[in-house]
């Protein structure tokens, strides 16, 4: 099976977004779309589904929790309850307000760290990564819609010329 | 268009007739340029301070504490000043992405991308305060939990300055990420704009391979929205942890209960003074006067004399309590306040931090850039005295008068602060010739509903 890709390039979000709701009307494949700024409801044109990130950052954020309290029960009331200035290590609820800065920072810091290390993964990002985008003008002012060719490749073009496009070009996904 | 509506009575945050590649442009004009001689001239002085301050620092650790004014009543001053001033001002940075980002403000796309760089820059000059002021600096590392051949000795959870190493690195490293998520796109966009080879490579690195798929920007937004949502908590608890450091001892002057939210209504005061100082210089000398406009300095002085008046009010509540708590230590502690040997001190602070923003409320004053800039000084100056004030008068003279003494810095306490100064300038310094210093993928998504070209389109032209 050919990889062939249609690359069409917009200049501009608003006709990129028509551009995407015609084109997911006509039934072709939108294989990807890359812009240089956010476009907001981009997402939801594309039908693209939402992210999960936010739930894993609840649960990274319940996990810094646990572990706090775990921590700081296990130092402070059974390994050595000792007194420190009076202060009542006899059983975690008894000097429970004393370890509330550390348990909610240890749960924001669980939450966030953990999220964003969640999202590198996911969105493959990291420090040695090649960019791949199409075009070097897509973090600019350019943006470039992926249409996969399935089926007749001129009636692709002439179909994405009418909407708006400013270039066109068609190459291999490989 | 219809997307992009905004009511007609919102100013435009972008001036002049800009399209998305001239914000690249502009963004990217003082990165790929070069240094005129001003910024060697500001560079070279801000680094001969941070080496006195490290000549200053090495000479601590290497002779003792006692080198400091520090005497056995008064084992806080300078230092614990400085950290808390430094902390302070780093707030501003996250306010204004955090916060403004929960509530939609728009204006703060302009100088977010500063803001959080300087957030980052002088909360790694608060840390190193915790540091030196030890007088065992090389057994730092026994303020972390870890497993050691001692038994396993722990540390006591119970002590605020624990808190304080948790808050503050914390809040650093929170803060460096969501500030280096923000950067991807920005990064992406001076690579993609590289000729030379190494700074194609350099951003390349930097950026991580953003290439800005539907996808992507979906997630990116959604991680913003959650750390944005988890950094303003976390901006209130760190400045209320370091504020715990006074508040749960049993000093008179520092055991109040309003500490936590009036340290951090002191915090948003002087962080918003510094971005100002720090903008009102960047927009010109970088040529983004069409991206940090009047309206920016004109609602950044909102917040200074809004955050002013709580803590003026704040001020007047401490007086209030003390007088109607019946206490007489702790009445003496603000008798002593505003008419002991520190009263200028008081006073400083008082005319600074309580009437300076007041000129804010003056239309004509707060619109002029000017005078902008020298309250937003006046500001800083203003809340290092109140950090001051708080932390001397109450320990110089407090319950026993057989224990009643003065304090006096040394030039070693002053060298390094200056220090600090220095090196938090070197850093913006640097990070201003080779960062993209607005979020220019932000600015871009705002441009069709805040720039003044498309906003004039959509009134049809009136003016």
């Amino acid at each position: 099976m050919s990889n062939k890709v249609v690359q069409a390039m917009y200049n501009d979000d608003d006709i990129l977004m028509d551009a995407v709701k015609e084109v997911r009307a006509a039934n072709y494949h939108i294989e990807e779309v890359y812009t240089p700024f956010p476009v907001h409801g981009l997402d939801k044109a594309m039908g693209l589904k939402g992210t999960r990130i936010a739930i894993t950052a609840f649960m990274y954020g319940c996990v810094g929790l646990v572990f706090s309290v775990w921590m700081m029960n296990y130092m402070m009331i059974e390994q050595w309850p000792q007194d420190i200035g009076g202060k009542p290590s006899f059983a975690f609820i008894q000097n429970m307000p004393a370890f509330v800065p550390i348990m909610f920072e240890m749960t924001v810091f669980f939450a966030a760290h953990l999220m964003v290390i969640t999202f590198y993964m996911r969105s493959r990002l990291w420090p040695f990564k090649e960019a791949e985008n199409p075009d070097p003008r897509t973090t600019d002012d350019m943006f470039v819609m992926e249409v996969i060719v399935d089926g007749n490749e001129d009636e692709l073009i002439a179909f994405l010329e009418k909407t708006g496009t400013v270039e066109i070009k068609v190459t291999e996904k490989h | 268009m219809s997307s992009h509506y905004e009511a007609p009575i919102r100013r435009p945050l972008i001036i002049g007739d800009k399209n998305y590649h001239d914000i690249s442009v502009d963004v990217a004009a003082p990165v790929e340029g070069k240094a005129n001689k001003l910024w060697w001239i500001a560079f070279s002085i801000a680094l001969t301070a941070f080496l006195w301050g490290i000549g200053c620092i090495v000479y601590t650790i290497g002779t003792g504490i006692g080198v400091w004014g520090l005497n056995k009543t008064v084992g806080w001053a300078w230092d614990i000043t400085n950290f808390v001033w430094w902390v302070g001002i780093g707030h501003a940075g996250t306010l204004i992405s955090a916060v403004l980002l929960l509530f939609r403000q728009k204006w703060r796309m302009g100088i977010n991308r500063s803001a959080e760089a300087m957030t980052i820059f002088s909360v790694i000059q608060a840390g190193l305060f915790p540091v030196i002021h030890m007088g065992r600096v090389w057994n730092a590392h026994f303020v972390l939990p870890l497993p050691n051949q001692f038994g396993t000795l722990w540390t006591n959870f119970n002590s605020p300055l624990l808190w304080d190493v948790f808050a503050i690195s914390t809040y650093l490293s929170v803060s460096l990420v969501f500030w280096w998520t923000g950067l991807l796109p920005d990064f992406a966009m001076l690579r993609d704009r590289a000729i030379r080879p190494f700074q194609k490579k350099i951003y390349g690195l930097l950026s991580f391979g953003w290439t800005g798929r539907a996808k992507d920007w979906q997630r990116f937004e959604e991680v913003s929205l959650v750390l944005a949502g988890l950094a303003t908590p976390l901006v209130l608890s760190v400045h209320t942890i370091v504020s715990f450091d006074f508040a749960t001892s049993v000093i008179p002057g520092w055991h109040t209960t309003i500490f936590p939210p009036y340290f951090v209504a002191g915090a948003v005061f002087s962080g918003f003074a510094m971005v100002n100082t720090l903008l009102i210089i960047m927009r010109k000398v970088s040529n983004l006067e069409a991206y940090i406009t009047k309206q920016h300095i004109e609602l950044m002085n909102i917040v200074i004399m809004i955050t002013g008046s709580i803590v003026g009010c704040a001020y007047i509540t401490e007086l209030f309590i003390a007088w109607y708590s019946g206490v007489e230590y702790e009445q003496y502690a603000f008798l002593n306040r505003a008419t002991g040997p520190y009263w200028w001190a008081y006073l400083f602070m008082m005319s600074c931090n309580v009437f300076s923003p007041q000129f804010m409320w003056f239309k004509r004053l707060r619109t002029s850039i000017t005078f902008s800039f020298i309250i937003s000084i006046v500001v800083n100056i203003g809340m290092w005295f109140e950090r001051f004030v708080i932390i001397v008068t109450s320990l110089h003279r407090d319950y026993l008068p057989s224990s009643w003494t003065m304090f006096s810095p040394t030039f070693v306490d002053i060298g390094i602060f200056i220090g600090t100064i220095g090196f938090f300038f070197v850093l913006f310094l640097l990070y201003a010739r080779t960062f993209p210093v607005i979020a220019q993928a932000e600015v871009k998504s705002i441009l069709k509903a805040s720039g003044e070209k498309y906003k004039k389109l959509r009134d049809g032209n009136h003016e």
